[in-house]
């Protein structure tokens, strides 16, 4: 598999120097790994983090800046970042309002945001409280499993929890605000190849080209069930009416709908599988009042596409339709 | 019974370990790509080098310091869901032997018995989750079984390393339900987990070859 990188092991440092030099209004913090706001902490507003294994670009980098993420740390590839990471990164950001820890539902993930947060107020330093995704229907819910994975809602809850702090509401609310775009947006995804960590250099599974893998995370983990390739609308059909069934959805909800690339698919056929996923909701009389196409939350090289629908009111939609400027969401200013 | 492990010894466990590991790291990560997201022995690898390095710069004279320095070390280097867990086994360990130089059979069953706690604590696995308690709860049973009728400690660590390598074979036909491998559901079946494999080689690490 051919990467355009220097030394496999050091893809992640090399990355944070390119996001430091490419983007003046953003700091890194080279030893733990941390991407933060250059003009932060603001006093009295609440400051959120978030982070995962690395991999998933724009995911969580791309997404720190005004209206949005205040840090993002970075873990190796697909390996959940360490304490000491989101402790440093807690710290940078606290501007006394306390901070939100923003975490995808993976047991890694979890475990280290959850030391993190007993280390910060075994320091009696800022006040942490947590909001996890997991949002991905492919995943069977229930307490005798890991629970469902956090992908694309991740997304549209960093911009809309952000704008949300950026009003300058309090910790609780700004929480509050997260879990409600947790609770009503749902995923799916589908992949077309499976993708190859760069120190692994060979794929981390085998997908014949005649075959497709249905319900797949973002970490190259295989899905639910194996498929013979479909048409995009025989694919968009089986990712959202899955979607549209769990919340349920109804007809007269408006939604903001993501269509999300997973890293190996042009944006072309992402625009085709947009437009199927639309034909779907028109049928069931959904309403979509934003969209959102484009490679967001990724999974290296992996070729495919995750929809995310998320269920929205005039407030969630006056906060995503906020100012925000980061790398790789950029309107209103 | 009157056979006392050094801290010297315990050091060489954890050499032992990290060579273990790093010997194994090719056959860790395809048992993780089967089944997870196939960096278990890359991040196990980078996790047990930083742990010697950092042996080697702190030479702990106790074993409380010893597996606290390893535990520490863990945390804050692999990342995952290895870290929190084999970081979180190595500070109980440490906490059970406190400032201890030389280490009894029971001390160190008992101390092994309050690392499982406190993975239990951190990942909340059962028996059968197809985790790392799999192989993990059965040697520390056989040692404590061994400690109580008064074994040798060799003959007790090789009576805990073929339970603990029974516990890792026993999770193949396991239906995941922890971690990553848990959202593959019936299709976690038939793979051997790769948290298993690597508490097999922690007590292969500790275990001397037949007398």
């Amino acid at each position: 598999m051919k990467k355009l990188i220097n030394d496999p092991q050091n893809v992640v440092a090399e990355a944070l120097l390119g996001i430091e030099a490419a983007h003046p209004h953003l700091r890194v913090d080279h030893e733990h790994k941390i991407v933060y706001r250059g003009d932060g902490p603001r006093r009295g507003k609440v400051g959120i983090i978030s982070g995962g294994g690395s991999g998933h670009e724009p995911l969580h980098g791309g997404f720190v800046g005004l209206g949005m993420l205040d840090a993002a740390c970075a873990g190796e590839v697909f390996t959940s970042p360490v304490p000491d990471q989101m402790l440093a990164a807690t710290k940078l950001v606290d501007g006394g309002a306390g901070v939100l820890h923003v975490v995808k539902n993976y047991t890694g993930d979890v475990m280290n945001f959850e030391m993190a947060a007993e280390l910060a107020e075994a320091e009696g330093g800022a006040k942490v409280l947590s909001v996890i995704t997991n949002d991905d229907v492919a995943v069977q819910d229930s307490t005798w499993t890991a629970g469902r994975r956090g992908v694309g809602v991740t997304v549209l809850l960093e911009k809309i929890a952000g704008a949300a702090a950026e009003q300058g509401r309090s910790l609780e609310q700004v929480a509050d605000i997260a879990r409600k775009v947790n609770a009503d947006g749902r995923s799916m995804g589908v992949a077309l190849t499976s993708c190859t960590v760069p120190a692994a250099g060979k794929p981390t599974f085998e997908l014949g080209e005649d075959e497709m893998e249905l319900g797949v995370g973002i970490h190259g983990e295989p899905g639910r069930r194996r498929l013979p390739l479909a048409t995009a609308g025989e694919i968009a059909e089986l990712l959202v009416e899955p979607i549209l069934a769990d919340l349920p959805f109804a007809g007269g909800d408006t939604v903001i709908c993501f269509v999300n690339g997973l890293g190996g698919t042009p944006l072309i056929e992402l625009y085709v599988m947009y437009h199927e996923v639309n034909r779907i909701l028109n049928a069931h009389g959904v309403q979509v009042a934003r969209s959102l196409v484009g490679p967001y939350i990724t999974s290296l090289d992996m070729a495919g596409s995750s929809v995310t629908l998320l269920k929205v009111d005039d407030e969630l939609l006056s906060l995503w339709d906020a100012p925000v400027n980061t790398p790789a969401l950029r309107w209103g200013v | 019974m009157n056979d006392t492990v050094s801290t010297a010894a315990l050091d060489e466990w954890m050499r032992t370990f990290a060579r273990l590991v790093a010997e194994n790291k090719e056959a860790l990560t395809d048992l993780d790509a089967a089944i997870g997201d196939g960096d278990h022995g890359e991040n196990m690898d980078r996790g047990m080098r930083a742990a010697v390095q950092a042996l080697d710069d702190t030479r702990p004279s106790t074993a409380s310091a010893l597996f606290n320095k390893v535990g520490m070390t863990l945390i804050s280097t692999v990342g995952g869901a290895s870290g929190p867990l084999f970081g979180t086994l190595f500070l109980r360990i440490g906490a059970a032997l406190g400032d201890t130089s030389e280490v009894s059979l029971s001390q160190l069953a008992t101390a092994l018995h309050a690392g499982l706690d406190g993975i239990v604590a951190r990942g909340k696995a059962e028996a059968g989750d197809k985790t790392i308690y799999d192989a993990l709860a059965p040697a520390v049973q056989a040692l404590e079984t061994a400690a109580t009728d008064g074994a040798h400690t060799a003959d007790a660590l090789r009576a805990a390393l073929a339970a603990a390598e029974n516990g890792r074979d026993a999770t193949t036909p396991m239906l995941a339900r922890k971690g990553r491998a848990s959202y593959l559901g019936e299709r976690s079946v038939g793979h051997q987990d790769p948290g298993a494999t690597s508490i097999a080689l922690l007590i292969a690490a500790a275990t001397p070859a037949p007398a």
